[in-house]
Parts: structure tokens; sequence; C-alpha cells
């Protein structure tokens, strides 16, 4: 296991002023789910550093647990051991400083577009004027190019629009650190493309610190500084990180044909080819059960002539 | 959106899709896959009723002892039409009476103005006696004024008093269900210690809830006179025990409703850090509203079944108690009085269910159900 992470300063030693403090750091972090034997380690020793405007991507295959690592660092959950350290506070609770757009949009049917975003403008700008908050609302409808549906509900949008809806409910919080669990998995190819440019487009005025998770290699180059491969679960751990060097801002046409880019991808496809095999044979030298002998048969039946396949009493 | 498409999204809401052909046709669609949907859902049934109508018409020649025969459609109809036209005579007569009255209080009022007048000009104890005078004419005048018929209920009397204790049953039984349902939703404390309650009293039958709400009403009446309260005894006893024989649908619905909210609207509630009122109004009840209210039209079918049955036993003047008066007649028109109660009773029962599935659609975004 690789910690890829900058060995960063403990807040015990002070005096070291080179080492950037890091936004929110996960320490050793382990969790699992379940209790005695149907206990099941999610994530073990999870070493993460995500420093102040960065953009980072979290790379993995699906069912390695890149959900649970949002939920910890959302705090919708809790760590079983080590810790989540973010501005010198440990994470024991979720906090409107982080805001999370979760994967499947988790719009709420009964209220509109407006009503949606509404909802944590509200709560978060309670001591706004309503004009001030209502302002806000539209601001943000707006980035994400909704103003002409803030009236419709949830399901009269198709997939891309309610994601959009997601991300401005989320932008609107004003978080100091954007997580975005695998926001455009359930999106089709097209609507996906377009939605990463403008997640790009809107990172990019914003600068906002911001945690990808993703299965998309490629979407993981276009977008982030930093791209950190989670390795497949049971007791995944993070990977080495990978530095992406490309100027911003970024197109995916220009990018298709830059040689770094296409070295980039490689690598890190090949290096998550290369764990999961790793992991299978692990997995398979971990159980006891011996791999099942085939019997060695042959179908006769091919030589014979059709009906009397038909007609063969089996 | 076009009128078409908002037509068409009201059939959906309303649970209505017999009228979608007709939206469609009158917007031009194809013709042959309108007329399609049309013979599905009108013409079929119209048929079925005609064969169910010629089944009965047949039973009714079959089904005769001495004194008594199954009505045919046709005398239930005419018992019917007799029904309300006897509403109608008996409301006219109620009118004239009503207008007698309140021209003799307009003559009293007049002979005690006269009165006044008069005293105004006397005076010593003369004006005393005519100011008395005047005031007895006036109790009077207030008396015919206030005068109010004493016939007995009609049928559609009797139909607007079921409606009336079916509505109070179902408004108990909601006050006592959504709450309590909520509760055990969010708690699996409360509903480890309900449900054993909810799972024996359930499946209880109206009649035997009847003499316990009997009693208790009997109770909480015992110091006052009839008249002097805002309900009938008897309308209360029904009342009651339609909620009690309602209250179960929505109680369970709700508390699946309010268990079942979707983990990640919690969770946005938690980024959020809404407050435990908050999340109640803004994200748990909204989320339940679906199931609750397919609970609450359970509740409301079952209550109006029950009814009949409480208004029966209870003599609440309602349409049980119609159908048992009847019963216990034995005129000539029983029978078929009796048959055309039940298809009001049937119709009613329909429209009530109709109304509760167009509210639930109302609240499930875009999962409208038509039935």
């Amino acid at each position: 296991m690789s910690t890829v992470v900058l060995d960063r300063a403990r807040p015990k030693s002070v005096a070291r002023p080179v080492a950037p403090e890091p936004l929110i750091a996960m320490r050793n972090v382990c969790k699992g789910y379940g209790s005695g034997v149907t206990r099941n380690e999610v994530l073990t020793n999870i070493n993460l550093n995500l420093r102040q405007g960065e953009f980072l991507a979290v790379v993995g295959f699906s069912g390695s647990g890149k959900t649970t690592l949002t939920k910890l660092l959302a705090g919708l959950e809790t760590p079983d051991s080590g810790e989540i350290v973010m501005e010198n506070k440990v994470i024991t609770e979720p906090s409107q400083e982080r805001g999370i757009v979760f994967q499947n949009y988790s719009l709420l049917p009964w209220l509109t577009v407006r009503g949606n975003v509404a909802l944590s403008v509200d709560r978060v700008f309670r001591h706004w004027s309503k004009a001030q908050r209502r302002e806000h609302t539209d601001k943000f409808i707006e980035m994400v190019g909704l103003s002409h549906a803030v009236h419709r509900r949830p399901h009269e949008l198709s997939g891309g629009m309610r994601q959009r809806v997601s991300l401005a409910r989320t932008l609107a919080m004003k978080p100091k650190v954007l997580l975005l669990d695998e926001p455009l998995s359930a999106l089709d190819a097209l609507t996906r493309a377009t939605l990463q440019d403008e997640i790009l487009k809107i990172w990019e005025e914003e600068r906002q610190t911001c945690l990808l998770i993703t299965n998309d290699v490629d979407e993981a180059i276009l977008l982030a500084d930093r791209i950190v491969p989670l390795n497949p679960g049971p007791k995944a751990s993070l990977g080495p990180a990978f530095t992406v060097e490309l100027d911003r801002p970024r197109s995916k046409t220009e990018l298709n044909h830059n040689e770094t880019f296409k070295g980039l991808r490689n690598a890190i496809t090949n290096y998550l080819v290369a764990v999961r095999q790793k992991s299978r044979e692990d997995q398979a030298l971990a159980s006891e059960q011996r791999p099942v002998e085939l019997p060695d048969l042959q179908p006769r039946s091919l030589a014979l002539p059709r009906k009397a396949i038909l007609n063969s009493t089996i | 959106m076009n009128w078409r498409g908002n037509a068409l999204k009201f059939c959906n809401v309303a649970g209505l899709p017999l009228l979608e052909p007709f939206i469609r046709l009158a917007a031009g669609e194809d013709v042959k896959e309108q007329f399609k949907s049309i013979s599905k859902f009108i013409l079929l049934p119209i048929a079925a009723i005609a064969m169910f109508l010629f089944l009965w018409h047949a039973a009714s020649k079959t089904v005769v002892t001495d004194s008594m025969q199954l009505p045919s459609p046709s005398d239930t109809w005419k018992a019917g039409k007799e029904l309300f036209a006897m509403h109608t005579a008996q409301r006219a007569a109620d009118r004239e009476q009503k207008q007698e009255k309140i021209a003799e209080a307009v003559m009293f009022l007049a002979k005690a103005n006269k009165l006044t007048a008069k005293a105004e000009a006397a005076s010593g104890e003369r004006k005393e006696t005519l100011l008395a005078n005047a005031l007895v004419l006036k109790k009077k005048a207030v008396q015919a004024a206030n005068y109010k018929p004493t016939s007995a209920p009609t049928f559609v009397d009797q139909i607007f008093t079921s409606l009336k204790t079916v509505f109070v049953g179902f408004v108990i039984a909601t006050l006592i269900a959504v709450p309590v349902g909520v509760l055990c939703g969010m708690s699996p404390w409360c509903n480890a210690a309900l449900t054993p309650f909810i799972q024996i009293f359930k499946p209880v039958s109206p009649l035997a809830w009847l003499p316990l709400a009997f009693l208790v009403i009997v109770w909480a009446y015992s110091g006052s006179k009839p008249g002097e309260t805002l309900f009938e005894k008897a309308f209360l006893i029904s009342a009651v025990t339609v909620s009690l024989c309602s209250l179960w649908p929505t109680l369970v619905n709700t508390t699946l409703g309010v268990a079942s909210v979707d983990k990640d609207y919690m969770n946005v509630a938690r980024v959020l850090k809404l407050s435990w009122s908050q999340q109640l109004f803004k994200i748990i009840l909204p989320a339940s509203l679906p199931l609750m209210f397919a609970g609450l039209r359970i509740s409301l079918g079952v209550g109006w079944m029950v009814l009949i049955a409480a208004d029966m036993l209870a003599q609440n003047p309602g349409l049980g108690k119609f159908v048992w008066d009847e019963f216990q007649n034995g005129s000539s028109q029983t029978y078929a009085r009796i048959a055309f109660s039940v298809i009001i009773i049937g119709v009613i029962g329909l429209l009530l269910d109709r109304v509760m599935i167009f509210l639930r659609n109302l609240v499930s975004f875009g999962n409208p159900q038509a039935a």
C-alpha cells in the first residue's frame, strides 16, 4: 500500500511553515459496516490531503467504496478509526461548509427547481433578506442554465437537468468544499460530456476546492489537478497520486490529441487494471475453495442429424 | 403547455382514463385508435351493465315468495324517482309552512310596534300593561321566525346525514391516525409499543365496537338533556364507530410512509442541518404524503362501509337506518327502495373513492395512478 499524499505537518509542529496546510486531511481512516461474521471492511488506512483551491479526483471501479469515502468526507458517516480533519476541527457531523452532490440527484420531488435550490439558500443564508435570497437562488439557477425551467418539478426534467439542479442547490450553499459523488454516472454519454464542460467552466470561475469521485478516467483527467486511484475493495485503500500537468482551460477535443493526456490515461488505466487483477488473485488465494474441475465433455449431437436430436430422450 | 397537454395531465392526475380518448379525438388524433379506447372504457362497461340489468330482470321474475319479490330494475327506478319526488314535495310543504310562520312573525311584530306606540302616548299603569303586552308579542314573533319544520327526514336528508356522519368519523380518525402514524414511523420504539394494539384492533368488526362506543357516548352525555348538545347521541355513536374502524389503514400507511422516507432526502436534510421541525415539515411529511393519502383513501372506503352498519344499530338517521326501517316496515315498496338505496350507497362510495384518488395523485408528483 502506498500513501500518496504529502506527509502533512502535524498540528503540534507548527514550526514548519513550508508544508501547505491542507483544507481537509484524512488520517489512517478505516470504515466498515456490520459486525461479527457479517463485518465488511470497506476502506482501510485512507490518507488523503485535499488542498485549498485544488480539484482532486478519486477514480475507482464500482463497488470499491467510493461512495463511502464521500459520505465520510461529508460527515454523513463517521470513521471507525482514524480521523478526518477540516481546518483543525475533526469532522463528526455534516456541515454546510461541505456541499455534496449526490449520484442520484436527491431532489425533492414535491418542490420546483426554484424550491429545491431555495431550500438550501433559505437555510444557509437565514440572515439575508427575502429579496437577497431570491436573487441568490436565481443567480445559481441561471448559472446552470435552467432559468427557463424554474417552475418545473423534478419529474418533468431530464436526468441531465436534474443533476444541474442538484449542482445549483449545492453551489448556492457557497460551501468551502464541493464533494461530487459520481455526479455524472447516471447520465448518457452526450449529456455527460456537456455537463463535464459546464462543471469545468463553473469551477474555473469560482476555483472552489473540489473533490470528484468518478469511475471515468477521462473525466478525471479533464477536470482534475490531481488524481488518486482507489484500489478495489474490500479493504480499499488509495493508490499513488497522479498529477495532471495540463494547462487550463482544457478542452476535450484538444485533449484527445494531447500526448500527455494519452500517457496519463494509459498510466492510470493500467494501474487500475493491474490493481484489480492483483486483488482478484489475492481473493482467490484467500478463499480456501479449490477451483472446480470441469468434466471433460464433448457435445455428441453435432454429428447426428437434426431429427435425431429432437427425438432423443434425455 | 397547450390545452390538450393540460387536459391529459388532468385526466392522469384525476384518475379518469375514460376521458382521454375524447380529448385526443377533439385534438384531431387518429380516430381508429381513439375508438378502440372508447369501446374499451365506455362501450364495454355499458354492455356489461346492460347484461347485468337483463340478468337482474330475469332474477326478479324467479325470486318470488308469497309476500315478497325481488324488485326488478324498473321497480327500483320507479321507487327511486318516488323517493326524490317525496323529498321535493316535503320540501315544498316545509317551505310553505315556514313562509306562513314568517308572515305570522311579521304580523306579531307589527302589532307589538303599534302597542309600543300607544304606550308612548299613555302613562302610568296603562303604559306598563301595554309595554308588557308588546313584549309578549315580540317573543311570539321571534318564536315564529325561528320555526323549523319538524317533518321526518326524507331519503335525501338521510343521504346528507350519512355523509356528515362519515365525514366527522373520518376527520376524527385522521386526527388520531396521522400524528400517531408519524410518531410510529419516526420512532421504532413507539412502533414496537403500538404494534400489538394495531394488530389486534385492526380486524375488529364495527358491530363489536358499537356497544362500547355507545357506552362511552352515553357516559359522556349523562349530564345533558337532548337538544342541548352539539351532536345527537346516535350521530356521535355512528361517527365514533366509523373512526374506530377507519383509522387503522391510515395509521399503518402513515407509519410505513414516514419510516420509508428516502435515505437520500434525509441526507440532504442532514447536510443542510435542518432543525427537527423543519425536517418533519419540509422533508418527512411531504415525502410520506402519497402513502398517507393511499391510507386515507382506504380509510374512507372502510368508513363508508362501516357507517351503514353503524347507522342501522345506532339508529342514526342515515342511509343505514333508512334501509333498516324499510326492512321493518314491509310495505309493497320496501325491497325496491332498499335496492335503490344499495345503488345510491355504491355510487356515493365510488365518488368518495374518486375524490381520494384525485387527492392522492395531487401529492404524488410524477407518479400518478389511475386506481
